[in-house]
C-alpha cells in the first residue's frame, strides 16, 4: 500500500479508469493544459491527448447538459467542476436532464455520468465559492450524491462512481486534496457506493460524519476518550443512497448520536439523518439528536470569522458531551 | 468554417437567391397584402422545388404532414375529453418543419426537440399507437406511460425527447453530436427549438462549443413568432435568429417554415456539411401555430385575423395545391390518403384506449439504472 494524497488518489482513479474504458472523456474548465485547476487531472492531457481531456470555455450549463446528450449516445463522461459553486450554472441540466432522463424516457436512456470537482469551504474565498451543495443534489432521485473523506475512499469511491451507470455527484473538498492516507496498488480496487464506512468503533456515543468533517469527528473522538467516553465515528461516503442501516445499527448499540457537518444546517443531510434515525431507532436513543452544522450564513472572508462558521473538534466534543449528559 | 456561408442569414442573400422564401418583415406586422403577396411567392417558389423529388417522395412527404395534422386536431379531442391530461402543445400549422426536416436525415441519426413534440416524434417513426398511448399515459406509450406528451422517446429511432426546459435539449443534441464525431461515426443531430429558446443562455453556450470543437449538429430554430403569449418582438432585441449566428461563426440559413421542400433542402445541405465535415449550422424557420400555446390557451394575444392570415399559407394546403396543379397527385390518391390517415389516427386512439395504465410498481422502476437499496453490502 503506497501512501498517497487524496489528489493523487483521484488522479490515479481518473487514468485508470480511463485506460480501462474509451468511451470515457474528461471535461471541464483548466483540466487540460492547466493540469486541473487543483491538478486532480495533472498529466492526464499529455497520456490521452485532446480527444479524451477537454478543456471547456466557462460555460458550465453548456457542458453539464453536453456530458448528458453524449452519456444518452453511450459514452462515459467525467465533468469536472472547478468548484461544485459554479455547478448552480449547471443545475438545470443535472436536475432535469441528468437526474430524469432514465425515468421519464421509460428505462431507455440511463445517463453514466460523472459530476465532480470541490465542494465546502476553502481558504478565505468567501461567500460564493465555500458553498456545501450536497443536500441540493441529494433531495432528487435519480442522483447519487459521494462524499470522500480519505485518499483510498477518494480513489474506490470514484472508480465505482465511473463504473456506475448512473449520474454521480461526486464532491471532494479543497481543504483535504493534501491530506495523505493509504491506498491499496490494486487497479481494479473499489469502495462500493452506497455503503457507510466506521472510521472508528465506539460504544458511548455515535458521530456520523462526511467530508471534512470525518477528520474533526476523529479528533473529538480522541479528545472524549480521554475523558472516558468511547465515540463510534460513521461516514456515508455516498449521501444519497444512504447507508441508513449502518447509522441505525451504531445507533442501536450507543444510544446517543451527533451529525456533524459542514454545510448550513437548514433543509441539511443531518437533518434527514437525524429524522430517519428517529423514525427508526427512536426507543434507542437516550437523548435528542444534536446537530453540528456551519453557521446558518454565507461564508464571510474575514479569518476569524470563517473560522468561527466552520464546525471545529471541540464543537463535536462538547456536542457529545451534551448528548451523554457529561456538562 | 470561418464566415457563414453563401446560402446563410443574411436574408437579403436569400431572398436575391430565392433559395429561400423570406416573409416580409411588414407582412407579420399585419399587412394583409404582404401576406398574399408572399403566399404567391412561396407557391412559385415551391414549385420550382418540386422536380427535385420522386413523385413517391413528394406524396409520402404531404402524407406524413397530414397525419400529423388528423393526429394533432384528435389529441385536441382527447384532451377535451380529459383522456390526456397536463399539457398539451400541439403542432398544428408547423407541420412543414418537423416533415420536411426529417426527410432529409437517416434512420440512424438523431433528433431532440422541445416539448412541442408530436409532429416530430412521428416523422423520426415513433408509431403514432405508442404516441398517442403515451399520451393517455398507457405503459404501451413510448416511454412506458412515464414522460407523457412532453417527454416523447424511442431508442430503436434514435428520438431522443422532447424537452420541457425552453431550450434544455440545446446543450443535449450538442453532446450527441458530440458523441458522434468521438465515435467517429458519420450520424448527425437535429435540434429543434423555438424561437424562444434563443434567449435563453443554453442556445448560446450550445451554438459555441459546437462551432469551436466543430460538432455535427443541426440548431433548427422553429421561429412561430410567440414564446408562449409573447410575440418575439416584445422579447428579443434582435429578431433575425439566423443572424445570430454570427456570433459564432456558425453556418446558417433562413428558410419559409410553410414550404416543406424548402426546409428539406435547407436541412439537406446542413447534413451535407455535418455529415462529411462535422461542421454545425443554424436554420431559421419562420412558421407559425395555428392553435395555442397549449390546450389551455386563451388566446387573447393575438388576433383571429392575424390567425387567419397565416393559415392562408398553410403548408399543408399550400403544398397539395402545387402537387395537383402538376397533376402530381389526382384527387383519387387525395382522399385515400385522408381515408388511409383517419384509419392510422382512429388506430391509434384505439390502442391507446385499450392498453393498460402502467402497473403501480412501475412508480418506483427506472429511478437508476443501478439501483442501491439502503444499506447493500
Amino acid at each position: 500500500m503506497a501512501v498517497i494524497t487524496i489528489r493523487e488518489a483521484l488522479n490515479q482513479a481518473l487514468k485508470e479508469e480511463m485506460l480501462r474504458d474509451d468511451s470515457i472523456f474528461l471535461m471541464g474548465e483548466e483540466v487540460g493544459a492547466y493540469q486541473g485547476a487543483y491538478k486532480v487531472t495533472k498529466g492526464l492531457l499529455d497520456q490521452f491527448g485532446e480527444k479524451r481531456v477537454i478543456d471547456t470555455p466557462i460555460t458550465e450549463l453548456g457542458f453539464a447538459g453536453l456530458g448528458v446528450g453524449a452519456a444518452m449516445a453511450g459514452l462515459r463522461p467525467v465533468i469536472e467542476f472547478m468548484t461544485f459553486n459554479f455547478s448552480i450554472l449547471a443545475a438545470d441540466q443535472i436536475i432535469n436532464s441528468a437526474a430524469k432522463m432514465l425515468y421519464m424516457s421509460g428505462g431507455q436512456y440511463k445517463i453514466p455520468i460523472v459530476y465532480r470537482g470541490p465542494g465546502g469551504s476553502a481558504f478565505q474565498v468567501s461567500s460564493q465559492h465555500s458553498q456545501a451543495m450536497e443536500s441540493w443534489y441529494a433531495y432528487f432521485p435519480g442522483l447519487k450524491v459521494v462524499m470522500p473523506s480519505t485518499a483510498a475512499d477518494a480513489k474506490g469511491l470514484l472508480k465505482s462512481a465511473i463504473r456506475d451507470d448512473d449520474p454521480v455527484i461526486f464532491i471532494e473538498q479543497e481543504r483535504m486534496y493534501g491530506m495523505k492516507g493509504e491506498v491499496p496498488d490494486d487497479d481494479d480496487f473499489l469502495v462500493p457506493l452506497g455503503v457507510a464506512d466506521i472510521k472508528r468503533e465506539g460504544k458511548d456515543a455515535t458521530i456520523v460524519a462526511r467530508s471534512l468533517m470525518v477528520p474533526a469527528a476523529l479528533k473529538a473522538a480522541e479528545i472524549l476518550e480521554s475523558d472516558g467516553v468511547s465515540c463510534e465515528v460513521i461516514d456515508p461516503r455516498t449521501i444519497r443512497p444512504l447507508d441508513i442501516q449502518t447509522i441505525v445499527e451504531s445507533v442501536k448499540k450507543t444510544s446517543r448520536l451527533v451529525v456533524a457537518e459542514e454545510s448550513h444546517p437548514f433543509c441539511g443531510v443531518a437533518a434527514e439523518i437525524s429524522v430517519q434515525v428517529m423514525e427508526r431507532a427512536f426507543d434507542y436513543l437516550d437523548a435528542p439528536i444534536k446537530r453540528v452544522s456551519g453557521a446558518d450564513a454565507p461564508m464571510p472572508y474575514a479569518k476569524n470569522l470563517e473560522n468561527l462558521a466552520i464546525p471545529t473538534a471541540d464543537q463535536i466534543a462538547a456536542a457529545v458531551r451534551e448528548v451523554a449528559y457529561l456538562d | 468554417m470561418s464566415k457563414p456561408t453563401p446560402e446563410s442569414s443574411s436574408r437579403a442573400v436569400a431572398e436575391e437567391e430565392s433559395s429561400t422564401g423570406v416573409i416580409d418583415t411588414e407582412a407579420e406586422q399585419g399587412e394583409t397584402s404582404a401576406i398574399q403577396r408572399d403566399q404567391g411567392k412561396v407557391k412559385r417558389q415551391q414549385k420550382g422545388r418540386l422536380g427535385n423529388l420522386k413523385r413517391e417522395e413528394l406524396i409520402k412527404l404531404y402524407h406524413e404532414m397530414l397525419l400529423i395534422r388528423r393526429f394533432e386536431e384528435k389529441c385536441a379531442e382527447a384532451y377535451s375529453l380529459g383522456k390526456i391530461g397536463g399539457f398539451c402543445h400541439l403542432y398544428i400549422g408547423q407541420e412543414a418543419v418537423a416533415v420536411g426536416a426529417i426527410s432529409a436525415i437517416r434512420k440512424d441519426d438523431y433528433v431532440l426537440t422541445s416539448y412541442r413534440e408530436h409532429g416530430h416524434a412521428i416523422a423520426k417513426g415513433i408509431a403514432p399507437e405508442a404516441v398517442m398511448a403515451e399520451l393517455f399515459g398507457k405503459v404501451t406509450g413510448c416511454s412506458h406511460g412515464k414522460g407523457g406528451s412532453m417527454h416523447l422517446f424511442d431508442k430503436s429511432v434514435n428520438f431522443l425527447g422532447g424537452h420541457a426546459i425552453v431550450g434544455g435539449q440545446i446543450p443535449l443534441a450538442t453532446g450527441v453530436a458530440f458523441a458522434s464525431k468521438y465515435q467517429g461515426t458519420d450520424q448527425v443531430t437535429l435540434c429543434f427549438f423555438g424561437e424562444a429558446a434563443v434567449n435563453q443562455g443554453a442556445f448560446h453556450e450550445s451554438l459555441n462549443m459546437a462551432q469551436l470543437w466543430k460538432l455535427p449538429c443541426i440548431y433548427i430554430c422553429e421561429n412561430n413568432q410567440y414564446g408562449m403569449g409573447t410575440s418575439q418582438d416584445r422579447a428579443m432585441s434582435l429578431r433575425d435568429v439566423a443572424q445570430k449566428a454570427c456570433a459564432y461563426e456558425i453556418a446558417a440559413e433562413f428558410v419559409d417554415g410553410m414550404d416543406v421542400l424548402a426546409v428539406r433542402e435547407a436541412t439537406l445541405r446542413a447534413v451535407e456539411r455535418a455529415r462529411k465535415d462535422y461542421l454545425p449550422t443554424l436554420i431559421e424557420v419562420r412558421t407559425y401555430r395555428f392553435m395555442g400555446h397549449s390546450m389551455s390557451d386563451p388566446g387573447n394575444y393575438r388576433t383571429r385575423a392575424e390567425i387567419e392570415r397565416h393559415q392562408e399559407r398553410d403548408p399543408i394546403k399550400l403544398f397539395l395545391t402545387n402537387l395537383k396543379e402538376q397533376q402530381l397527385i389526382d384527387d383519387g390518391q387525395v382522399k385515400k390518403i385522408e381515408t388511409d390517415v383517419r384509419e392510422t389516427v382512429e388506430k391509434a386512439v384505439r390502442f391507446a384506449e385499450e392498453s393498460p395504465e402502467p402497473p403501480p410498481e412501475d412508480l418506483f422502476k427506472g429511478v437508476y439504472a443501478n439501483p442501491i437499496s439502503q444499506g447493500d453490502k
